[in-house]
């Protein structure tokens, strides 16, 4: 069977993209952030995991309010980026598992999370910039399976609700006839507002709360409805549902994690950003 | 779809809806259902901006390009006036209207600086002074 060796949380803007691609790592603004990665890297390198399953919120780029499925699974054999409305250079296409893919669509149906398959789907900045941060040089080492969580329309699906269906992945993976090694991705967050007079808004205490849990109280933060997330982490601070959903399938692997790295920086554009790696037991 | 064929929704729902039902949370609009019937025209055409060449196409003939994607009056005047709460308003969501301010090079903080009310180091600032 599939192993599972943990998870990566990653907060994702699509101004990262823009500094990667002007060269603007080590510049005093960009550096806080892009110091969180070497961890990661060095992690990634000892334990080399062959497929990570990203759990992300599409931002316009391939759903729009036309089909909006609250949780979609990539079935594809390539995943493409594209110029998602400001002209940053396309990142490198990710290339796909497919024989977990179905093996997750499958399982998620027969324990009930009705999910939308996605035969072709495009992938924006949330689901493909984690693998530019992990593997700067390219050439990604991996493939991939994207899991997109609906943080666009309301109503969005409950903080439980994305609980359990993490857990059900965790569990799917673990399932998989394979030999293969499989990392979790959780892409958003953490908290921030782009929109109305409350724009800017942060919540460092919150945040900071929230990460901890992670570690050793997973399930603390779906004792939250979505409103309540919105007041406390901003409107688009609800991203941390991707957090959660890769907290909960570590569950399938054990009581416990190992935390073995955290960043938190003030601010990236709107954004309260983290990363964070969490070891299977 | 031809863009022709997306209409604006006329009848504003009276139905029952879980976020407005809910205690507005001061300072934004979360993008529910009646956001979503209201700003649809708008936040299809703002999803076209995802090409290049739709980008170009709005900045020839703004007028052109949103009687194309049938916005009403209001979305209509709050393009014109480039005004972001006015946009939300008019049921813009945050997401598709960040690549309507892409195509003026805008970035989070002007659209931040803008809502706000205060100037983009202000707004800056701001953000830093959460970190600490």
């Amino acid at each position: 069977m599939a192993q599972l060796i943990g998870g990566i949380g990653t907060s994702h803007i699509p101004a990262i993209g823009g500094a990667i691609h002007k060269g603007l790592q080590q510049e005093p603004y960009w550096k806080p952030f892009f110091d969180g990665f070497p961890p990661i890297r060095q992690w990634l390198g000892e334990r080399k995991p062959d497929v990570l399953v990203i759990f992300y919120n599409d931002h316009g780029l391939n759903f729009f309010l036309d089909k909006m499925p609250t949780f979609a699974v990539g079935a594809a054999a390539q995943y493409v980026n594209s110029d998602e409305g400001w002209g940053i250079p396309s990142l490198e296409p990710l290339r796909g598992e497919l024989d977990l893919s179905w093996h997750l669509i499958n399982t998620l149906v027969e324990k009930e999370f009705d999910i939308v398959s996605c035969q072709e789907m495009l992938v924006d900045h949330a689901c493909s910039l984690p693998l530019k941060l992990f593997y700067p040089e390219g050439n990604y080492p991996v493939t991939v399976v994207p899991v997109c969580i609906n943080t666009v329309q309301f109503p969005l699906p409950k903080a439980s609700r994305v609980y359990a269906m993490g857990k059900a992945v965790g569990e799917a993976i673990r399932s998989w006839d394979s030999s293969k090694k499989v990392a979790v991705i959780a892409s958003g967050g953490l908290s921030h507002q782009l929109d109305g007079e409350r724009a800017g808004f942060i919540n460092k205490a919150f945040d900071l709360q929230f990460i901890d849990s992670l570690e050793s109280n997973p399930e603390w933060a779906t004792q939250f409805s979505i409103h309540e997330l919105v007041e406390k982490t901003g409107t688009q601070g609800v991203e941390l549902l991707q957090w959660l959903a890769m907290r909960a399938s570590l569950t399938a692997a054990g009581p416990k994690v190992t935390r073995l790295h955290t960043n938190y920086h003030i601010p990236i554009s709107n954004t309260a950003t983290a990363t964070m790696a969490l070891e299977a037991a | 779809m031809d863009a022709r064929h997306c209409r604006p929704d006329k009848h504003q729902p009276p139905e029952y809806n879980v976020t407005s039902a809910l205690p507005q949370i001061p300072g934004t609009t979360p993008f529910d259902s009646v956001q979503a019937r209201k700003g649809y025209a708008l936040n299809k055409m703002c999803f076209s901006f995802n090409s290049a060449g739709n980008r170009d196409e709005f900045v020839q003939d703004e007028e052109a390009y949103m009687r194309k994607y049938s916005l009403n009056e209001q979305q209509a005047a709050a393009i014109r006036a480039r005004n972001v709460l006015q946009l939300i308003a008019a049921g813009g969501n945050a997401y598709y209207l960040a690549k309507f301010a892409g195509i003026f090079k805008l970035d989070m903080q002007d659209i931040g600086a803008q809502q706000t009310g205060m100037t983009k180091d202000e707004f800056k600032a701001r953000l830093v002074a959460a970190g600490q």
